[in-house]
């Protein structure tokens, strides 16, 4: 019997298709890696990662953990230092695709990964910080935001801090913005427009569900799409093939 | 004969590492110099403002020991593992540790210390339009370009009073030898005012001569060598141990109780005289699991000069 469908799978399959024709990646560790290695086999054959860590056409015997996993470098196709892989990768704008990830994004796709509630001197909660994630969104021809947690809190009409710029509402920014949101509801894009719109919704969920578990008033699409629900062969790849261990997957 | 900067770990942190100084430990999740911020921790050195881009739980401890007085940082929280519990206790008014936080990005840092290096007044970079962070960290300031006369953020040298890094292997002059994720060693070398490298093993001199390119710091501008094997634990070193993983997600976990970092530093810390003994402590086990195989790298050729071989020496070389 086929297990069901996991959020993770599902956000995986969503993330890779959006992939589709890409060439450059940058991306970390787990649900990215697995996408882009997804959409290699399936609707980007030309894709390449690029770590953080420098690491690019990174060609590992197993998965890694973290970017700076040693196992990543062995067999690599090249080590950058990071002077060189900010200024000249990054900053240099070779990266078509950067993914990042938040703990709130705005309707313009601004992130904030530096804190949340009280103010910044003194924080409630504080999170990580940039890393780099400000160079990415300044830089990256597009940018790919996968949540887990589509809510109010995480999809939100202030953020507590803006980490990353997108322009719109007065901010001016280097970048675009987040161009793609990939949530359990359905998938937001930022193309023409000056905001996230709501381009098609997952299995399962209705239009309306995803405006109430949106913290602004949400623009949809003339025409929203269904997503096809992970095909057979999405599943077997993901399973069988990239993640069996499922270290991912989870 | 020339210089021989082969000390003890304890005799380079007592000599370079005063109370109240800016010191810089780098390695990005990699070559990671945590025995010498553990020596930092046992000689109760105080006062410091601790530069490091991306925090670990080396973050954790000094804070809990009363070393860190600022943090400069891109990134605070556990590597990929977690939070950093006394960190974040600092930081949120949970604690009656104190630290102030100047925070960049990834690039800021790295700008930083590259102004830092080459002795530059200020570094452009081109990514803090609209951020917050300019809002709140005055040291990320504009200048016009004088070419387009547009606005252009900039960032300030870094030349920390210390730069501790760790790496593969090293000669007894100090020239460091380094591969894999190199991120920002030879950057924060060259900004450092005094320097610290701690290597897996002290080689002899031909064994960096026969790879030139591979000296990531030359030795002109190293202080003082440190034989640390193991001194990246739990950190990885490529090619002598991989990544303790789940000593990296269990610090996030034990963090969070207060008063746990101090039990931990009482125990493997300052319950310890040296690297040496901490790793004793941890157990054979741990380094067993550790290990990683062989994977070598392919060999190139210099080219043997025949030009000066009047007198025969060069020649009789090449066909030994």
């Amino acid at each position: 019997m086929t297990p069901p469908v996991s959020v993770t799978e599902v956000l995986t399959v969503l993330a890779a298709r959006e992939l589709a024709g890409r060439r450059i990646v940058f991306a970390g560790i787990g649900l990215p890696t697995l996408a882009a290695a997804l959409a290699e086999l399936t609707v980007a054959p030309d894709i390449e990662i690029i770590y953080e860590s420098g690491v690019t056409g990174a060609h590992p015997i197993g998965l890694p953990t973290t970017i700076s996993d040693s196992i990543l470098v062995t067999g690599a196709e090249a080590v950058l230092p990071m002077p060189q892989l900010f200024g000249y990768v990054i900053q240099g704008q070779r990266i078509d695709t950067g993914f990042l990830g938040a703990a709130q994004i705005d309707r313009h796709g601004s992130l904030n990964s530096t804190m949340i509630g009280g103010s910044y001197a003194r924080p409630e909660h504080r999170l990580p910080g940039s890393g780099g994630a400000i160079e990415v969104m300044a830089h990256a021809r597009e940018v790919f935001v996968v949540m887990r947690r589509h809510t109010p809190q995480t999809l939100v009409d202030q953020l507590d801090f803006v980490t990353s710029p997108a322009p719109g509402t007065g901010r001016q920014a280097t970048g675009r913005g987040v161009t793609r949101l990939i949530t359990p509801l359905g998938v937001l894009t930022r193309d023409l427009d000056d905001e996230l719109v709501l381009s098609s919704v997952n299995p399962g969920v209705d239009i309306g569900q995803v405006r109430a578990a949106t913290g602004w008033p949400l623009k949809v699409a003339d025409a929203v799409g269904d997503a096809e629900p992970p095909t057979a062969e999405e599943l077997r790849l993901l399973r069988e093939v990239l993640d069996p261990g499922r270290i991912y997957l989870r | 004969m020339a210089a021989n900067r082969v000390t003890t770990l304890a005799g380079a942190v007592a000599t370079y590492v005063k109370p109240g100084m800016t010191v810089a430990l780098e390695g990005f999740g990699h070559l990671v110099p945590t025995a010498a911020a553990h020596e930092i921790i046992r000689q109760r050195i105080g006062d410091l403002t601790i530069c490091r881009m991306s925090c670990d739980m080396m973050i954790d401890q000094l804070i809990s020991a009363g070393c860190v007085r600022g943090l400069v940082s891109s990134f605070i929280g556990n590597s990929s593992g977690g939070s950093l519990h006394e960190l974040r206790r600092a930081l949120e008014g949970r604690s009656d540790r104190v630290v102030t936080l100047d925070e960049y990005s990834h690039g800021g840092m790295i700008a930083r210390y590259v102004a830092g290096a080459a002795k530059l007044p200020f570094y452009p970079i081109r990514s803090y339009d609209g951020s917050d962070l300019p809002t709140v960290n005055d040291s990320i300031r504009q200048v016009t370009d004088p070419y387009s006369g547009d606005a252009v953020s900039v960032v300030p040298p870094l030349n920390p009073d210390v730069s501790i890094i760790h790496a593969q292997r090293a000669d007894r002059r100090g020239n460091v030898q380094a591969w894999g994720i190199l991120g920002v060693q030879q950057d924060v070398a060259f900004a450092g005012r005094s320097v610290i490298v701690t290597v897996e093993e002290i080689v002899d001199d031909d064994v960096i001569r026969a790879d030139p390119n591979r000296t990531i710091v030359p030795s002109q501008i190293v202080d003082a060598v440190v034989e640390c094997p193991f001194g990246s634990y739990p950190a990885p070193v490529q090619g002598y141990y991989d990544r303790d993983d789940v000593f990296f997600r269990e610090w996030s976990d034990m963090g969070r109780a207060e008063g746990a970092v101090e039990r931990w530093l009482d125990a493997f810390v300052r319950g310890t005289a040296d690297h040496a003994e901490y790793l004793a402590l941890l157990g054979p086990e741990v380094r067993a699991k550790l290990r990683v195989g062989e994977a070598f790298s392919g060999r190139v050729n210099y080219g043997l000069h025949l030009r000066p071989a009047a007198d025969g020496a060069a020649a009789d070389q090449e066909v030994s």
